[in-house]
């Protein structure tokens, strides 16, 4: 009798536990439905920013500009004009040379070619090489290192031509013939998109839940809802589960607009993808919770979430920028940032497919970022007043 | 007039600086980012892996893996044995590239029949495979090269390439993001600063009071605009310092062109900021909004991938972003001395766009009063 009493109590408790669960989860939900922004917020942005990354975030240079200076006026020196202007990668623009180096310090030229007017005089001198300048404006590494290799491949072309031109034995030259496994025209959209949708992920996660908690102490409903007979966890998983289900619906958002809009091929199983998904996203809403729940202040957590959880996703996940080139210490802190392996998971699930090797070492730091920020909330979640 | 107008400065000042939590967020990020961003946004290839697949038995084989290992772009070579483990590098990312030397490599290149190196790049990151392929493709030329200066001196040299690069000549990463730097973190302070604090003033109602106050809205317009000068000032100036003394970058310009252009588009900035805030009624909605104007306007400014690839659709959207044309101005005054006829040509849009941001703003204000 007394051992049924107490599963009596014990259910009641677990109903009780269960239905206050389902009312805060409903609040919470009534108020991301009814304010119009967080429905912005999780169907408008991730697709327009997906856009965005799709088409302005482009490292394939389609057509370089590049300045032309010709200051010589001999037949070699046509031959060698049309090898530039023939090259698809290049755009030719002539000129004079103050004229090129403006541009070029204003940007509106990436490099120039000099072919200087003793040129014809010293290539026919049997022992002279005629040299030809290269000027690029280095304030773009990345650029310039394109502009270089795309200018010394027309120079190449013409070198070979006026080789066979005047029957001089070329060395049979070493062809390096490459081939991009996984993204055989080497897009650089179909790398980027998948690491994007990671930030986009971050974004929403961290925040839209960095408010949620300082917002109900600034208003002072944090004070109310102590009152009541809420535990923590319960409290913890109503602000975590709504935007959770919000963030996997945008998840699948942008997969889609990915795979059938901007025609990223997707390899990998979706079921792996929502899975890998859903450690990211708690470790991403955890880390707005907490600093939610730290700073008590929707001014100061926004601006935590924006240099917490935004510029690393952006600088240190590798979606664009290279993790093995950075110095060790900085590589080091990469290892912290939970958007490093969703990256690198998205990067793997769109474009190689399934690599368990790569994909279960993944997860398994999302899930330690997880436990860890949620964790770490749950600490600081005081369910009492100072 | 003017004494309103300080008073409601100092007000801003003194919310903005209250307390220690708010005075971190401040400088706490702007510390972190120049520590870690110089060294971490750069598309350059260094201490990758290079694997090799070397079914030649020739000496010349030999010789090109030997010059690959000296390279700096790659810090480790590893021997692939078979075509099994060739995939199995790819897929596992072990390395950025397979290079495989075929049977008959050395030979072909003594009998001067088309001697190839097949490359099999790891497509999940494609520019550094390209860039790593340039770098393999600079090593086989310099080889051949020397062979052959070495075989016949005497019809070598027909012509020479000379490369030289101009305002950053050893193509240092932190020589581009420094500058822009600058420019990046004035835009988050700005608009936080100005689209957040209107917003808080509307969700504990002090806005009411302020508007029912003898100022002008454009004057509230410029009590939130002018600290968010100062702030974003003294942040892109702490960078600016640390760029020059501590990066060693060497300053070219003009600083008094950077800073009045600098002005100019914080104004532009705090017109986006107050123009957010004046449509959003919760701090929450600002601060998203903030977001969805900032992330497209950092990434379309130029900063991440030049503006050239862009589609033209886009590239004429940008023309609306003021990041992209203070970058331009930031990196031109920086490192290539760009001179007050450019500076003006580059920001003069950021006038039209302060004024069209502004004047709207203006408008939403006046509209809540009447």
């Amino acid at each position: 009798m007394k051992s049924f009493s107490a599963a009596l109590v014990r259910q009641q408790q677990r109903s009780g536990t269960f239905r206050r669960l389902v009312a805060l989860c409903r609040k919470e939900t009534l108020q991301i439905w009814r304010d119009p922004s967080s429905i912005l917020i999780a169907v408008v942005l991730p697709i327009a920013m997906l856009f965005i990354f799709g088409f302005g975030i482009n490292l394939d240079s389609s057509q370089l500009r590049v300045g032309l200076v010709i200051e010589d006026q001999g037949a070699e020196v046509q031959r060698f004009i049309a090898s530039f202007t023939g090259s698809p990668y290049l755009r030719v623009i002539t000129g004079t040379r103050p004229q090129m180096e403006q541009a070029l310090a204003d940007g509106k030229i990436r490099g120039l070619v000099v072919v200087p007017s003793d040129f014809t005089e010293k290539s026919q001198r049997p022992n002279d090489s005629a040299p030809i300048q290269i000027i690029i404006d280095g304030s773009e590494p990345n650029t310039a290192k394109f502009v270089e290799a795309y200018a010394e491949g027309a120079w190449q072309v013409w070198q070979r031509e006026r080789a066979a031109a005047r029957a001089q034995p070329m060395p049979s030259s070493i062809q390096i013939n490459s081939r991009f496994w996984f993204n055989p025209s080497a897009l650089s959209r179909n790398y980027i998109i998948p690491g994007s949708i990671t930030i986009i992920m971050t974004v929403l996660g961290a925040l839209l839940t960095s408010l949620v908690v300082a917002r109900e102490w600034e208003r002072g409903t944090m004070e109310a809802l102590l009152a009541t007979s809420i535990t923590r966890a319960e409290f913890l998983i109503s602000k975590l589960l709504p935007y959770y289900v919000l963030g996997m619906v945008s998840e699948l958002i942008c997969i889609a607009v990915a795979v059938w809009i901007l025609k990223v091929p997707f390899r990998g199983s979706i079921l792996m993808t929502l899975f890998v998904t859903t450690f990211f996203l708690f470790s991403a809403l955890g880390l707005g919770l907490l600093l939610s729940t730290a700073t008590r202040n929707q001014f100061d957590a926004a601006q935590g979430a924006l240099n917490a959880a935004f510029l690393p996703s952006i600088m240190l996940s590798g979606f664009l920028f290279e993790i093995s080139s950075m110095p060790l210490l900085i590589r080091l802190v990469t290892y912290l940032i939970p958007a490093r392996y969703f990256v690198n998971a998205m990067q793997t699930l769109f474009q190689a497919g399934h690599v368990p090797q790569l994909l279960w070492r993944d997860v398994a730091c999302l899930m330690a970022s997880s436990i860890f920020f949620i964790g770490l909330t749950a600490r600081l979640t005081k369910m009492h007043l100072d | 007039m003017l004494h309103r107008l300080i008073t409601l400065v100092r007000k801003e000042m003194q919310a903005l600086l209250r307390d220690s939590q708010s005075r971190r967020l401040l400088i706490m990020p702007v510390i972190l980012q120049l520590l870690v961003f110089p060294f971490a946004a750069t598309l350059e290839v260094k201490n990758a892996t290079l694997a090799i697949f070397n079914q030649d038995s020739g000496r010349h084989s030999t010789e090109l893996m030997q010059r690959f290992a000296q390279a700096k772009a790659f810090k480790k070579i590893i021997a692939v044995r078979s075509e099994a483990e060739l995939q199995q590098v790819i897929d596992r990312q072990q390395a950025v590239a397979v290079l495989r030397f075929p049977t008959g490599f050395s030979r072909r290149i003594e009998t001067k029949t088309a001697p190839e190196i097949q490359a099999l790049v790891d497509g999940r990151r494609s520019n550094s495979g390209q860039v790593a392929i340039s770098y393999l493709q600079e090593i086989v030329q310099a080889y051949q090269q020397e062979r052959m200066l070495a075989n016949a001196p005497q019809v070598s040299a027909v012509s020479k390439v000379v490369v030289r690069h101009w305002f950053n000549p050893n193509l240092n990463d932190t020589w581009s993001i420094v500058p822009s730097l600058v420019a990046i973190i004035t835009t988050i302070s700005t608009l936080i600063v100005t689209a957040m604090s209107v917003a808080r003033e509307r969700e504990q109602g002090t806005l009411d009071q302020l508007l029912v106050s003898p100022l002008t809205p454009g004057m509230i317009m410029l009590g939130k605009s002018i600290p968010a000068l100062f702030v974003s000032t003294a942040q892109a100036t702490i960078i600016l310092v640390a760029g020059i003394f501590a990066y060693r970058i060497p300053f070219q310009g003009s600083l008094l062109l950077l800073y009045g252009s600098m002005i100019f588009y914080i104004i532009a900035l705090a017109g986006f900021g107050l123009f957010i805030s004046s449509i959003c009624q919760t701090q929450q909605q600002a601060f998203l909004g903030v977001f969805s104007f900032m992330m497209p306007a950092v990434l379309l400014s130029g900063f991440v991938a030049p503006v050239e690839n862009m589609p033209n659709w886009l590239q004429a959207l940008t023309w609306f972003d003021p990041l992209r044309h203070f970058i331009v101005i930031v990196k031109g005054v920086f490192l290539k001395d760009m001179g007050a006829a450019a500076v003006v040509s580059n920001a003069w849009p950021l006038l039209v766009i302060a004024l069209l941001t502004l004047g709207i703003t203006d408008i939403v204000f006046r509209k809540r009063l009447g």
